[in-house]
């Protein structure tokens, strides 16, 4: 590793940025050579900031929060291109042993299933030190516990340390990993699609303790989902993913007021809700293309109302920048200026009457 | 998708299946000894619920509300502790032969997860051909055409997915095997056990619109459970809200929802998520001026 490489360029990290990933890529190696399946992903989190990245299955949301932490579900995937920069230190070129102080201490991850990652044989007191042992946490491990189960709001924190998963609920197991990831007081929490598995009081109830949580501990949030409605509850800026590229990123009050690129305008149609009127059960057609069987020019023609020939499906769209009410956003359309566009599926977007 | 037209048609015709009065305990694990009787919970407490045909259901409730017990109970899976069910107004205890046959083709299920309930090793066509054969008794070339028939109908084409292997589909894809599966018997009702509720929100309506579509051109019924009060508006005409095992509130889907009565029926009204931005900086500054 040359030492040229380990210093950050300062032009284009920005500076107030807890969490600064630059022009990533991700592959997968596979018989047939390596297959893309993030690129040019740019995104930053601010200290106290929550983000939310959204997209359907198969976007590409989960390898970028993989990346981030260089916890890769398989071997084969890894990091081909691009820079991560963790307040001000680059990530992407630490050693291995380097990284394991990194994770875990700087940044903390939960995951959508807590039971697959809580021993079901360790009381949740333990597995809570067991991150501050890792870390050589202080010396009284067990008030930091204490404290860390009294900050996630369960009641009766001795008791509950002495539990084992299985004697919990999921919203409470998913409060003890959230204490996990938050022992060793870390700048950022990455959630992935936390509250999917639970049912909506529940998911409500974590909601609410992960924006406190941000509010308090001035903890840099970066949300994984496919629920925009959870976003719109939870986030003050929006990145979209499609295909394995951010297709829009926009402050969350412009993005839900003016959605730019039509496949977020499809993703807001498609939320239910139980307030909104005049639903006709709206969806974008088709699916997310598999990865390495991308479309030509702009990834989301073939499923867009606005494609036109000879333009979309030959040119592929940058990320362009625009500015908007509440900050600097962008999208990745080619028609996105176009009058018509504004309401690409040609009907209200989301109309929620609210109580 | 709600046609109020529909509504007062299925109040006149006989309830297609009834659960009156039902009750279901279980011994609670580790309680009872040698001499000393077990501990019993009661997952469903006198609950009663009818579903006529052609209409949409909706059982709505939290994890452990006892909905998915009542599920099984109206499937013939778990016999009730007290009470009956009722299938076209016979107790489906004392059915004989030939109508209890027909109660298990006409009383179908689907799971949340249909990729659980596939035989990884089957490819899909074998899994919606054997009810085709054993319900249906259908020679192997009938068989052949109307799995290919059932897969279109739930938009997999066949000649694409009629020899994949369950782990080969998505979860939207597995999810409309175990729908096509479920119509290959020609039922009345389907039991829906959160059918969509480990979908993402676009695949999620593609299949809520494709049970919509079914409702309408064969007149099925559903009994939907789900705890998501966005399928119940956008699917259901009527709605029972249980908690703890008991019905708490129920009634026409648009009046639940817009009057909720029950405390637990406003709660879950609170707490669905609401895809609105603004509230957040609403709620920072009410917290901040007070």
């Amino acid at each position: 590793m040359t030492h040229a490489m380990t210093q950050p360029t300062p032009a284009t990290v920005a500076p107030d940025a807890l969490l600064d990933v630059r022009h990533l890529c991700v592959d997968i190696r596979t018989p047939g050579g390596a297959l893309r399946v993030v690129r040019d992903v740019c995104l930053t989190v601010a200290r106290g900031e929550a983000v939310g990245l959204v997209g359907e299955s198969g976007s590409g949301k989960s390898m970028t929060a993989f990346s981030v932490m260089n916890l890769f579900p398989s071997p084969l995937a890894h990091v081909a291109a691009g820079e991560i920069h963790l307040e001000g230190q680059r990530l992407n070129l630490l050693s291995a042993e380097a990284m394991r102080a990194v994770r875990g201490a700087r940044m903390g991850m939960v995951f959508q299933d807590p039971t697959s990652y809580l021993d079901p044989l360790m009381p949740v007191g333990r597995q809570i030190a067991e991150t501050l042992q890792a870390h050589r946490f202080g010396d009284d491990h067990q008030a930091r516990v204490l404290e860390l189960l009294d900050l996630m709001e369960l009641p009766h924190a001795a008791q509950v340390a002495r539990k084992y998963p299985h004697e919990l609920s999921g919203g409470m197991r998913q409060r003890i990993l959230i204490a996990c990831a938050l022992a060793m007081r870390p700048a950022l929490l990455i959630a992935d699609e936390p509250t999917t598995a639970l049912d909506v009081t529940v998911q409500s109830g974590i909601l609410k303790l992960l924006s406190r949580l941000r509010r308090e501990l001035d903890l840099g949030l970066l949300l994984i989902t496919h629920d925009l409605a959870v976003v719109a509850e939870t986030c003050q800026r929006v990145y979209v993913m499609y295909a394995g590229e951010i297709v829009e990123h926009q402050h969350a009050l412009d993005l839900f007021a003016a959605p730019r690129h039509p496949y977020t305008q499809g993703l807001l149609r498609s939320i239910l809700h139980p307030r909104s009127r005049a639903l006709d059960l709206f969806s974008v057609p088709g699916g997310v293309p598999i990865a390495g069987h991308w479309p030509s020019g702009c990834r989301f023609h073939p499923r867009c109302p606005m494609a036109q020939p000879g333009i979309c499906d030959a040119d592929a769209p940058a990320l362009v920048p625009v500015g908007a009410a509440h900050g600097p956003g962008a999208d990745r359309c080619l028609r996105a200026d176009d009058p018509q566009a504004r309401d690409a599926w040609s009907q209200p977007a989301c109309t929620v009457a609210l109580p | 998708m709600n046609t109020p037209d529909q509504r007062p048609a299925a109040d006149r015709q006989a309830p297609l299946l009834e659960a009156r009065d039902v009750s279901r305990l279980f011994a609670i694990r580790g309680s009872g000894g040698l001499f000393r009787p077990a501990r019993m919970q009661r997952a469903v407490d006198g609950v009663s619920v009818v579903v006529h045909p052609g209409e949409v259901v909706a059982l709505v409730g939290e994890s452990g509300s006892g909905k998915t017990t009542l599920g099984r109970m109206l499937l013939g899976l778990t016999a009730p502790s007290s009470g009956s069910i009722l299938y076209r107004g016979t107790d489906i205890r004392t059915l004989p032969a030939d109508a209890a046959r027909r109660f298990r083709r006409e009383v179908q299920v689907v799971f949340q997860d249909s990729g659980g309930s596939l035989n990884p090793r089957h490819p899909i066509a074998r899994a919606i051909a054997l009810p085709l054969q054993y319900n249906r008794g259908l020679d192997a070339a009938a068989i052949a055409h109307e799995v290919d028939a059932l897969l279109d109908q739930v938009g997999l084409p066949p000649a694409h997915f009629r020899h994949r292997l369950p782990h080969e589909l998505s979860g939207g894809q597995r999810q409309r095997v175990g729908i096509a599966r479920a119509l290959a018997s020609q039922p009345a009702v389907i039991i829906a056990d959160e059918p969509v509720s480990a979908l993402d929100v676009s695949v999620r309506a593609q299949i809520l619109r494709l049970m919509a579509d079914l409702r309408r051109d064969r007149g099925l019924a559903y009994l939907f459970i789900t705890h998501d009060l966005g399928v119940v508006r956008a699917l259901a005409d009527r709605v029972v809200v249980m908690t703890g095992g008991k019905v708490v509130e129920s009634g026409d889907a648009d009046t639940v929802l817009d009057r909720p009565a029950h405390a637990y029926t406003r709660q879950l009204l609170a707490a669905t998520p609401v895809p609105d931005p603004r509230r957040q900086w609403e709620a920072t500054t009410d917290t901040a001026s007070a």
